[in-house]
């Protein structure tokens, strides 16, 4: 009996391991900026490039950055949810256009509706560097006192706004 | 006329070529930047590093470790501005942590463990063997056989 009962173990420990490992998600790299405060950056805004969009002018809100670009395919995906959930007027959404050219990112909102309340210009991708950003569309839940609270890697999702982001921002405002 | 359409798709295509190259910079800073960046995972493509992957965010990074470089940074001093930003994923080599003990040390352990399981069957097989003195019609065989064998060799 002790023959098999070895083997066995060994195959079930690993049978486990690897189940587990099937679950993760490898492009979904856990940001270390969660729970620190946020970058502080001002860029040109993208309607108004003579206009300075200062993210410290935010502290004392709870707000959602955005980052998104013309070219990201997925950004398509999650554009209509964010229009909706800025209609719902619960919780105030900025943007940052990472490494984009400004008529394409002007062109975007002016097709797709605009959902931001101002949006920040990052045509070299360097605020895109500081948030650690490598993957649009990211989107960041920030606090009153400018900490990151959850980082959305890849397009939102009902579910991901539902379970997720809705009842931490309802949790941010109290 | 396959041969000249191909002559006019790679004369139309030259161009192109050095359109995105970047302005030259020293040697120097070209090679520390390719050795650091060699060290680091690129978190588009997660199979390459940063010196090799042509992703924009690779090529974004490039440049700002190139400009590191040339304000004077210390190597570690690099590395630590992308694992703030990054996470420890960014390094091929992951620091010792409690969270990375396992693949640190596990393949230590494993060995231990398999070097005790040996000596441990080793001891057993030992102790099973058990001496069985040879009856006297046997002794005399061998020396008998001995003996032959010795008047062989003599």
């Amino acid at each position: 009996m002790m023959r098999y009962a070895w083997p066995l173990g060994v195959f079930i420990i690993l049978a486990v391991f690897l189940g587990l490992g099937l679950k993760l998600k490898p492009s979904e790299v856990p940001s270390p900026l969660i729970g620190k405060s946020a970058p502080i950056f001002s860029l040109p805004q993208l309607q108004a490039p003579e206009q300075i969009f200062a993210s410290k002018e935010m502290l004392g809100k709870v707000w959602l950055l955005n980052v998104w670009a013309s070219w990201c395919a997925a950004c398509r995906e999650e554009h209509p949810l964010l229009v909706e959930l800025a209609r719902a007027g619960i919780v105030p959404i900025y943007g940052l256009d990472y490494k984009d050219k400004r008529e394409d990112g002007l062109g975007w909102l002016r097709d797709r509706g605009n959902p931001y309340t101002a949006t920040a210009f990052d045509k070299a991708g360097r605020v895109g560097i500081d948030f650690g950003v490598y993957g649009v569309p990211e989107t960041f839940v920030i606090d009153r006192k400018g900490v990151i609270r959850y980082k959305q890697i890849g397009p939102l999702t009902e579910e991901a706004l539902a379970s997720k982001i809705l009842p931490l921002v309802r949790e941010l405002q109290k | 006329m396959n041969r000249l359409i191909a002559l006019l798709l790679v004369l139309f295509s030259l161009p192109t070529y050095s359109q995105d190259t970047p302005p030259p910079v020293n040697a120097a800073v070209e090679q520390r930047m390719i050795k650091l960046a060699e060290e680091l995972r690129c978190l588009v493509c997660q199979n390459q590093s940063l010196a090799d992957s042509n992703s924009g965010l690779a090529e974004d990074l490039r440049r700002e470790i190139r400009a590191m470089i040339v304000a004077g940074k210390k190597d570690q001093e690099i590395v630590d501005f992308l694992v703030q930003r990054y996470g420890d994923f960014v390094l091929y080599r992951p620091p010792v942590r409690s969270t990375t003990m396992l693949l640190w040390f596990g393949p230590f352990a494993l060995l231990l463990i398999g070097g005790i399981a040996l000596y441990l069957r080793v001891k057993r097989r030992k102790q099973e063997i058990v001496d069985t003195p040879l009856t006297k019609e046997e002794r005399a065989r061998v020396n008998a056989a001995l003996n032959v064998n010795a008047g062989d060799h003599a």
